[in-house]
């Protein structure tokens, strides 16, 4: 008997010895090996493995930076600093965490891009739709905790708007804004427990979030581009005609992908982290001085397209709600879109043409909101706030009169 | 023993519990939710300040941090006074009828106790940004006709020489007047208008 087949057969018994006592096997087939996905993905199907990617890279080198950070007001900026300059591949680590946060939004926008392009919110989706919105409410309070840990006056200052924020609900508001606070002001209080959300109480949220985001997929399919339920061509053996085993075949077209991400992202991380002011705020530079505001204060650019919305409106508590609702409609979408017909490929113009609108209406609003809020730009993001709400409002009308094209019944290549 | 089964005695147990429990759970929140107010210390590092006022010349501007937001004093002039009737149609509220926005011996022609001593919390009204003190009158990028005032380099908010918004600006209230008393002729005592400090 060789020694190869003895340890071979004494691994199969240690599967089988933990099979009896974990559905590992069970599992790995259910959401790996035997879990069908259809055949005729494109490249807008790897943004959701990449968002786990980054998900990955921002816990493991937000564990080394906790290490060394100083969650104090009279500490923090110092300690920034430290890790920059005193602490061993300090700098790359930081640098990793702070590029991974604008990637894990370019990721996480171009993925819901995607579900909007493919009708992936539509029936039976609704609900991974929904617990996908969750995922993205927590990553945005997730980044703009983790803002405020730096301490620079970019930092402060974007705290204070934004808790300011909601001090405009009538009545609560102020109480509001002080419990938040924990203070008159935002003080060393607030960063202490804006560290603790950051660190331990959102990535827990985040973590959980993305496991059932994951189940709630695995239960319905993954939809595809031309946006038809595999599900209902089945062979012989019950496995759907189009769809192939997510292991091995869509794991290693999803490593040629996460490749080229990283590629990318290690150019980022090494030539230019700071992204011209765009991942990293030149005004952040500076330690926070509550005395001082900065000249001109933006949020960092994923969050420009609702800071420009605020802006628009002349009145404060209709600034704070409308911006509410840029964000609260994106919940609506799975009952707001009449249409049965899912990928835009069979789609009437209406569809097109409104999705077209919206896109052009996002970016501009994001371009709008990192420029100071006088005369043109102001006019500006009031018109493209107007066409980012009509994307939604009058969807229930045009995507009942839209003329589709037949959709064929099987995928295309 | 199916057969004698009391369906609605078991679901009125079955409610009783989730809501007993329920109550509990409530209750148990409550510490976690009021450990987020403000805590003693930071109560106790809020109370009011002392500040001479002595040597403030006219036109000259103070500031003084009071619960860690900045707190203005300005000694106007006869000039910058006298403005302040004269831009009222342009003001969103002229009258300090906001009554959150001062306390009731605040809110007169110049919100104020001394007439020359305004005495506002510089923390624009919008988003909390802190404006800049615009005293120069008719400059290039404010038009001519400002009168001198606040301008807040945010989001364009404008306020005049007593902390009053001007219409059509982002933000919706006058600049906050704080508690205060004069203590004499020459001090002041930010953050509280009673008792003794």
């Amino acid at each position: 008997m060789s020694i190869s087949n003895t340890w071979g057969r004494r691994l199969t018994a240690f599967g089988e010895w933990i099979d009896a006592r974990f559905p590992m096997t069970k599992m790995i087939k259910e959401h790996a090996t035997e879990y069908y996905a259809a055949k005729n993905f494109n490249f807008w199907y790897g943004f959701g493995v990449l968002a786990m990617v980054v998900l990955v890279i921002q816990i493991l080198t937000g564990i080394f930076l906790t290490m060394s950070y100083k969650p104090a007001a009279a500490d923090a900026f110092a300690s920034v600093e430290y890790i920059m300059r005193d602490v061993d591949w300090g700098w790359l680590i930081r640098y990793t965490h702070s590029t991974g946060a604008s990637a894990f939004f370019i990721v996480v926008y171009l993925h819901m891009f995607r579900a909007l392009m493919y009708g992936s919110y539509k029936k039976p989706r609704e609900l991974l739709w929904l617990i996908g919105m969750f995922i993205y409410a927590a990553l945005m309070a997730e980044a703009f905790f983790g803002y405020l840990l730096p301490w620079g006056n970019m930092s402060y200052w974007g705290a204070q708007v934004i808790v300011s924020l909601f001090g405009a609900l009538p009545g609560v508001g102020e109480g509001l804004a002080e419990w938040i606070r924990g203070d008159y002001y935002i003080s060393d209080i607030t960063l202490n427990r804006f560290f603790a959300f950051h660190v331990i109480a959102v990535p827990l949220a985040l973590v959980m979030l993305v496991v059932v985001h994951i189940l709630a997929l695995h239960e319905t399919g993954s939809n595809n581009p031309d946006g038809i339920e595999i599900k209902e061509h089945k062979g012989s053996d019950g496995i759907p005609l189009d769809g192939i085993a997510f292991h091995p075949y869509h794991t290693s077209k999803d490593l040629v992908i996460i490749i080229i991400f990283l590629i990318v992202f290690a150019m980022v991380v090494f030539f230019a982290p700071d992204m011209g002011g765009y991942f990293l705020e030149h005004a952040n530079f500076e330690a926070a001085d509550r005395l001082k505001t900065p000249e001109h204060i933006a949020p960092v650019w994923y969050f420009t397209p609702f800071y420009a919305i605020l802006r628009a409106v002349p009145s404060k508590l209709g600034g704070v709600l409308l911006m509410g609702l840029a964000v609260g409609l994106l919940f609506f979408l799975p009952w707001l879109d009449r249409c049965r017909v899912k990928s835009i490929r069979y789609r009437g113009w209406f569809f097109k043409f409104a999705l077209g609108v919206f896109t052009v209406s996002f970016i501009a609003l994001g371009y709008l909101g990192l420029q100071p809020a006088t005369g043109v730009y102001t006019n500006l993001a009031r018109l493209f706030t107007l066409l980012y709400f009509a994307f939604f409002l009058l969807m229930p009308l045009y995507t009942s009169w839209e003329k589709t094209k037949p959709v064929p019944e099987r995928v295309t290549k | 023993m199916t057969d004698d089964l009391n369906k609605s005695r078991r679901k009125f147990l079955s409610v009783a519990t989730a809501v007993t429990g329920g109550i509990g759970a409530a209750f148990a929140a409550v510490p976690f939710v009021a450990s987020f107010r403000p805590s003693a210390r930071a109560q106790a590092l809020g109370v009011p300040v002392e500040v001479d006022i002595g040597k403030l010349e006219e036109g000259g501007l103070l500031k003084v941090e009071w619960r860690g937001q900045p707190v203005w004093i300005l000694r106007r002039t006869p000039a910058m006074l006298d403005t302040l009737p004269a831009i009222a149609t342009e003001l969103a509220d002229p009258d300090s009828e906001q009554v959150e926005q001062q306390p009731e011996y605040a809110r007169n022609a110049h919100r104020s106790i001394n007439p020359e001593v305004l005495v506002v919390i510089g923390s624009c009204t919008h988003l909390g940004c802190a404006p800049t003190e615009r005293f120069d009158v008719g400059p290039a990028d404010l038009g001519a006709d400002w009168p001198g005032g606040f301008y807040c380099p945010c989001h364009g908010s404008k306020f005049d020489l007593s902390g009053r918004v001007y219409k059509s600006v982002p933000a919706p209230l006058n600049l906050k007047v704080p508690p205060y008393r004069y203590i004499s002729d020459s001090r002041i005592l930010i953050g509280s208008d009673t008792g003794a400090a």
